[in-house]
């Protein structure tokens, strides 16, 4: 299975200079410096030249849900050590870590909102917690999603951002690709909608599970979606990857995705598509 | 027949294990020789189960990798009749490190998944090593929608190391094909039986892997990365594959303890490439077992056993 890469290229990296008395930031895309506030207030899209950057859950929150709130689901879900793992560290210290620099459980929060008066069920992979990965609790609140949007009657927006599957856990890490698509297929059986909302990484077992399964898949500009990561491919096939090999706009045009998205009209887009899905017209 | 790659550590077993068949082509024409022969085979058997007994992880991976194993079109020729090699996902090609087809097993029409890796360099290479294409997954999951509609059961062999990481795959939707067959499998309206034969890599091994029951044979495996991929991402350095091959749990006995196989296939005396013949055999009786046990339950009952067998799956504090 493919892995998440160690740092992701634009990642969490933006660099961050004070000068003077303000903090500002060199852009990703145009490598123009502006005060951090002119990232910040754009949801992390470079005013000048619309690159984006990693936003975090907090940011989506607020960027696409009413308010920015979020009931959240299953919340207490915590990880375990099923295979007693340990490479230099154990596991438990891994999460333990995850769990002080990300500020959250695990890798993905799920729950109910809104979104522009949609009643949906949502969920955000954190990939600042061990690269968003995939094991159990990730797998089991995912699974928990789709089964209550199913007995709640409410579609599901999924926002993607993960290397994959997650080493420490093993064989019961691939396991929950098969428990997720599962429990999603019960959401399509109900003939609810499913937006998969794909980010900068999506890569390894989450995409070749739910991912690419969406009613609909939207992803961000310049977001890396793929199978296998750019690195294995490459020690495989022994030679470079062409530019812009498994972009959203490569996925684009190879018919994988519906639509590339830019971040400020994201949610327009996901309020129009469940619009048009589940048949209520908007009043107001 | 012999294999003629043997590994270091099999080396005592492969000599048990060829005296004793040297023997019993010399015993052939005298009857009277039976019962000693059958004792010496008893026994030999018993002294390679011994010698085989503390194999390490890495030593069973090799094991799952053994080029003399049985593949996926040699069970078939053993234990399936009247098979029909159905190819192509009609989209756009056909790839052999995926066969599949209609034929009956022990009289019934079933439908037939499984990986195929080559014998020899030139097979190797049409077979892609047993690493599928989308294409592959694009057939396995058009077998799946005619097992749904004809109501077949469905069979599956395993044995890949991992779907191929390459730019034609990526292309053509490497993730998306995998995806789509776990939700077809899923669906399925029939039973659906998964044999573990070898290597069960990853995401390309699970494809064929979501069943009503999941077989594994003894020295198969089955696991989320392979060891060398996990070792260059821990440790930075491949060579320690036998160390993470010992972490990741992945042999059969680790997979029966954590709930992912739901039995072991014994393999005959010093592996599963000392005899085809006897490894189908039990191949078969457990593929039975199998479908007896899934034959009481209702095209509702499949898919609801199926969904609970994988939905339990998984460790967490709650
Ligand atoms: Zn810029």
């Amino acid at each position: 299975m493919p892995w998440p890469e160690k740092k992701s290229p634009e990642g969490d990296a933006a660099e961050k200079k004070t000068l003077g008395k303000g903090v500002f930031r060199k852009c990703d895309g145009c490598g123009e410096t502006m005060p951090s506030e002119a990232f910040s207030a754009n949801f992390e899209v470079c005013p000048q030249c619309g690159q984006h950057h990693k936003l975090a859950a907090g940011g989506w929150r607020a960027l696409l849900l009413d308010d920015g709130a979020l009931d959240e689901w299953d919340a207490h879900l915590e990880p375990t050590d099923p295979l007693e793992f340990a490479d230099g560290k154990t596991y438990p210290e891994r999460i333990a870590a995850a769990q002080k620099s990300s500020h959250a459980r695990e890798a993905i929060e799920v729950g109910r909102g809104s979104l522009d008066g949609h009643a949906i069920a949502w969920g955000s992979f954190l990939f600042a917690f061990m690269g968003g990965s995939m094991g159990s609790v990730v797998g089991e609140k995912i699974a928990r999603l789709f089964e209550r949007a199913t007995a709640e009657r409410l579609p599901v927006v999924l926002l993607q951002a993960s290397g994959g599957a997650r080493m420490q856990e093993g064989i019961l890490s691939l396991m929950q690709m098969a428990k997720t698509v599962g429990a999603l297929e019960r959401l399509k059986d109900a003939r609810l909608p499913f937006v998969s909302v794909l980010l900068h990484p999506t890569t390894g077992g989450v995409a070749a599970s739910f991912a690419l399964l969406g009613d609909v898949n939207l992803a961000e500009p310049g977001a890396l979606i793929g199978f296998a990561g750019p690195r294995v491919i490459e020690q495989t096939i022994r030679q470079k990857l062409p530019e812009g090999f498994q972009r959203s706009e490569f996925l684009l045009s190879h018919g994988m995705v519906d639509a590339i998205v830019s971040r400020l009209a994201m949610r327009r887009t996901i309020a129009t598509v469940l619009g048009h899905l589940t048949k209520t017209s908007k009043a107001d | 027949m012999a294999a003629a790659f043997v590994l270091p550590f099999e080396k005592p077993v492969v000599e048990l294990v060829s005296r004793v068949r040297e023997l019993r082509e010399l015993a052939r024409a005298d009857t009277a020789l039976e019962p000693e022969l059958r004792r010496l085979e008893d026994k030999a058997a018993k002294l390679a189960r011994e010698l085989f007994a503390e194999l390490s992880p890495w030593q069973k991976v090799q094991l799952s990798r053994h080029p003399g194993r049985p593949y996926s079109l040699d069970y078939f020729d053993r234990i399936l009749t009247d098979f029909v090699e159905l190819h192509g996902d009609r989209t756009f090609g056909d790839d052999a490190a995926i066969v599949a087809g209609l034929a009956r097993f022990q009289g019934r029409p079933v439908v037939v998944v499984g990986h195929q890796k080559g014998r020899g360099a030139k097979d190797n290479v049409k077979r892609n090593f047993g690493m599928p294409h989308p294409e592959g997954y694009r057939k396995a999951l058009r077998m799946y929608g005619m097992a749904s509609r004809f109501e077949l059961p469905i069979l599956t062999f395993i044995d890949t190391p991992g779907a191929y990481p390459g730019i034609g795959a990526e292309e053509r939707g490497q993730s998306e094909a995998i995806g789509a067959c776990l939700a077809a499998m899923a669906r399925a309206p029939v039973p659906i039986i998964a044999t573990i034969l070898g290597e069960g890599g990853s995401g390309g091994a699970l494809a064929l892997g979501m069943a009503n029951r999941v077989l594994v044979l003894e020295y198969g495996t089955y696991s989320v990365i392979s060891p060398e991929g996990c070792a260059s991402i821990l440790w930075k350095d491949g060579s320690k594959a036998d160390e993470a091959a010992a972490r990741m749990k992945m042999t059969a006995q680790d997979l029966l303890r954590l709930g992912v196989v739901d039995r072991i296939v014994d393999e005959p005396p010093g592996g599963a490439h000392q005899d085809h013949d006897a490894s189908a055999r039990h191949v078969e009786r457990a593929i039975a077992a199998a479908l007896r046990e899934l034959d009481i339950l209702g095209p509702q009952g499949l898919v609801e056993d199926r969904y609970r067998r994988f939905r339990k799956l998984g460790a967490f504090v709650a």
